[in-house]
């Protein structure tokens, strides 16, 4: 139980989780169903988020520091560097070593997209029951279903 | 050899970003076009362009190998690479191959499906659609990877919705997808979540190498195999995740249902293989029960199941679309028998039925296009109502069941034989059972179509009316495709087995 | 909202404005917050690289202010001031600016959105590089909040409010 508590975070990740898969596949109402997902799709940002934190981490930002000190180019000197090479050129990230601690911005930088790519299903599912609510005038899936209940018996498009 | 000169140098060292930059910013343009034929003509310029980059790219693959493309100048594992191989270069081709056939055909397509202030924002729906693909095919990045997908199937949802202006049932298909869709989505990224937690690193090479060192990794790499098996088999159609794709089949426009046929589930098969053969491996004990019982279950249960379905159907598309849900079968259990030549077999039936399946959904579009058929009954005469079309149909309906010297009998003898090889008899058997329910779905259409007489309409039997010239090339393209690989299948063969060893080792 | 009369004095007229209109405090206040809002959005763009922010944040907080302004004066005064072809425009815009900077670092023979080969200077180069980038995401992003808004907002139901 003690284990539990010392890691709320993952198991407020998995409650959300399932509070979003459930409210998807058992509610009937079309607006809930998206709820329900986005619920579900923001799990998985506090999963992504919960694994970057690093306890005492600063934000990964390299500032003009006399800390760090540049060399004649301007690349930050630090201990123990991690160097990258893109193109002809080299950067020099803060790396093991190094008195700094930074928490992880990679997963952050995952989720801004999945952020996204969630606001825009949204924005798409959303777009789609006002569709279908001016098309038959319901968003609940019963509805909806008998009143193309005799199209799909006879396989006939209206 | 030669060929390879003809590609400008420039072409074979950025192909792979430019394959996937270049229908990304032609989505852009081609949205902001007016909304006359213009929207086609951009559309149809850049599928011909990525036709030929991605025949570049596959011929160098075969020249010269492995291609990395280091996005933005920074390296791997650090950068995201583009990574083509011989296991993504065919379906690269495959992808851009399809896009460019199905433009064609959209041509007539869309005038008749598509409200004319809509046809602007199709395109660029479209060409979005072929963004996603091709990246999620090309990208060597794990997360990359979730994007495009996610890019593919967002504009994949509009694309399904289209088809209201014909069938509004399009709508509640299109929603059921997008609720699936994200589903899978979001499976599939708290997988790679794992992974990454596991392994640190999105670079599938290099997670590869680092799950190798340890020997498949504790229980987070076990629970992230289990997100990504179920997430893609969301996308894919795996048997019991299947429930999406009848309606998105049979309510989208007709273009969009023969591209979203033989690419995107595609697509998804190809990460399944590269999830299960590079990233994990075979050898891991978890991968291999997943291998051995979940795919191969499913995909048996799914091939039986399916084809019972297809044939109490009445509406032709949603038939084919169950047709399609036991195709993925086949695929699945050549993957899940993870020898050399079953997963070769399972590879070259992903190509050839993309290839089937595209040339049956475009004939059935061009008898809807016509003559507005949906369903079964309504194909009464069309052998002479609409020869060459339902030529074409019975080509490539000959080749989903099986027929020697069709493109559906090499993979299915492939996969026959390999399956015997392993010893698994009894899947030989299903092979058979499933060809034959197929023989009955088609050859029940066929029969309707050459041997009743067609409709009678005020009177007078219905005239001989052809699907126009753009439609008939591409449809006969996909026809005399399949023939061709069922007569010369070598070069396609050779390149699904090419594929199966870089996933498992030669032998 | 009608005119108020013209033959009031002008010490009347503050008060036939309120008398006629509710939201006059909801007015005057977002007329103060909108302006501070936009600027907001524009610092998180400009400080992104010095601290927390970028083109994704400010084009959220810049469609905000659009949407305020929307939700206060109407909808259709909010068309007036920011057309919907023009955020068709923008949406693509963005999309152009962030792919252009890309084929930009394709004719220069770099890698796609390699920033380093922009400039002479690698270090210029990437931070030119990220400049055009997030000027392409704030275009976008902030084009796209503001059409996801108009488009819903713009959906006039066919049914009364009793339906509901």
């Amino acid at each position: 139980m003690a284990e539990l508590f010392a890691q709320y975070n993952y198991v407020i990740v998995i409650i959300l989780m399932m509070t979003g898969l459930y409210t998807i596949f058992a509610s009937r109402n079309l607006i809930k169903k998206l709820a329900g997902l986005s619920v579900f799709q923001t799990s998985v940002f506090l999963l992504y988020i919960t694994i970057s934190k690093i306890k005492g981490g600063q934000p990964p930002i390299l500032l003009e520091d006399k800390k760090y000190g540049y060399d004649e180019d301007g690349y930050a000197l630090l201990d123990g560097p991690i160097s990258v090479a893109a193109g002809d050129a080299s950067y020099i990230l803060p790396g093991p070593g190094s008195d700094v601690i930074y928490s992880n911005p990679l997963p952050h930088v995952l989720i801004l997209t999945a952020i996204v790519v969630g606001v825009a299903t949204l924005a798409i599912g959303l777009a789609l029951v006002v569709r279908i609510r001016e098309v038959y005038h319901t968003i609940e899936e019963d509805e909806i279903e008998a009143a193309d209940f005799i199209y799909n018996l006879e396989g006939t498009a209206d | 050899m030669a060929l390879l000169n003809y590609f400008p140098d420039w072409l074979l060292v950025h192909g792979p970003g430019f394959l996937m930059a270049l229908p990304l910013l032609m989505a852009a343009v081609t949205a902001l076009l007016p909304n006359k034929r213009i929207g086609w003509i951009s559309t149809f310029i850049v599928t011909a362009i990525l036709t030929v980059t991605a025949f570049g790219i596959a011929l160098y693959n075969i020249e010269v190998g492995t291609f990395i493309y280091k996005m933005g100048g920074w390296a791997p594992p650090h950068g995201i690479s583009l990574y083509i191989d011989a296991l993504n270069a065919p379906l690269v081709l495959l992808v851009a191959l399809m896009a460019f056939i199905t433009v064609i055909y959209a041509l007539p397509a869309t005038i008749a499906e598509i409200k004319p202030n809509k046809r602007a924002p199709f395109y660029a729906a479209f060409l979005l659609c072929i963004a996603g693909l091709l990246g999620m095919v090309v990208t060597g990045d794990a997360f990359n990877v979730f994007v495009f997908l996610e890019v593919s199937s967002i504009s994949t949802y509009t694309l399904v919705a289209m088809g209201a202006a014909r069938d509004r049932r399009a709508l509640s298909a299109a929603y059921n997808y997008l609720i699936l869709g994200s589903i899978g989505a979001t499976f599939f990224v708290i997988g790679i979540g794992f992974l990454y937690m596991e392994t640190g690193t999105l670079n599938m090479a290099d997670m590869a190498r680092i799950l190798a060192d340890l020997d498949g990794g504790s229980r987070v790499a076990k629970v992230a195999f289990g997100f990504i098996i179920i997430g893609l088999g969301l996308k894919l159609a795996m048997f019991p995740l299947h429930t999406w794709l009848p309606g998105a089949y049979a309510h989208s426009p007709t273009p969009v249902t023969a591209f979203l046929a033989s690419t995107a589930t595609k697509a998804a098969l190809y990460l399944l293989l590269r999830f299960t053969f590079f990233v994990f491996d075979p050898s891991f004990a978890y991968v291999a029960d997943v291998l051995m019982f979940v795919l191969v279950g499913l995909g048996v249960i799914g091939m039986l199941f399916a084809s019972l379905t297809a044939i109490f159907q009445t509406d032709v598309r949603r038939m084919l679309a169950f047709s399609s849900v036991a195709q993925v079968g086949y695929m699945l259990l050549g993957i899940g028998i993870a020898t050399t030549a079953s997963v070769a077999a399972g590879y070259l039936h992903i190509l050839n039925h993309a290839i089937i399946k595209g040339g049956l959904f475009l004939a059935l579009g061009a008898m809807w296009y016509r003559f507005g058929i949906t369903r079964m009954e309504d194909f009464r005469g069309l052998g002479k109502t609409m020869p060459l079309t339902m030529g074409a149909f019975t080509i490539s309906g000959l080749s989903l069941i099986g027929v020697p010297f069709t493109a559906g009998f090499v993979s299915k003898i492939n996969l026959a034989g390999a399956a015997a090889d392993a010893g698994w008899w009894w899947a030989v058997g299903v092979i058979m059972l499933t060809s034959i329910l197929a023989l009955v779905y088609i050859g029940r259409l066929l029969l309707i179509a050459y041997f009743q007489s067609p409709p009678e309409v005020d009177g007078a039997v219905v005239k001989r009316n052809e699907a126009p010239l753009a439609m008939l090339i591409p449809i006969w393209t996909l026809a005399i495709l399949s023939i061709v690989i069922g007569i010369e299948s070598d070069l396609i063969v050779e390149a699904s087995v090419r594929a199966a060893e870089l996933l498992l080792g030669a032998g | 909202m009608s005119a108020p009369d013209p033959k009031m004095t002008e010490s009347e007229l503050p008060h036939a404005y309120a008398a006629r209109d509710p939201h006059v405090l909801l007015r005057v206040i977002s007329k103060f917050l909108i302006p501070l809002i936009a600027i907001f959005g524009f610092y998180v763009h400009f400080h992104g690289e010095y601290s927390a922010g970028g083109g994704f944040q400010a084009g959220v907080i810049l469609a905000a202010s659009v949407i305020l302004y929307a939700l206060i004066f109407g909808l259709d005064e909010a068309k007036r001031a920011f057309p919907p072809w023009l955020i068709r425009v923008g949406m693509s815009l963005g999309v152009l600016l962030y792919g252009g900077t890309g084929v930009v670092s394709f004719l220069k023979g770099g890698e796609f959105l390699n920033y380093s080969v922009l400039n002479e200077n690698a270090i210029s180069g990437q931070h030119y590089g990220i400049i055009a980038i997030e000027l392409g995401v704030l275009c976008a992003v902030t084009s796209v909040m503001i059409a996801i808004f108009y488009a819903f907002g713009s959906r006039q139901p066919e049914t009364s409010d009793e339906d509901w």
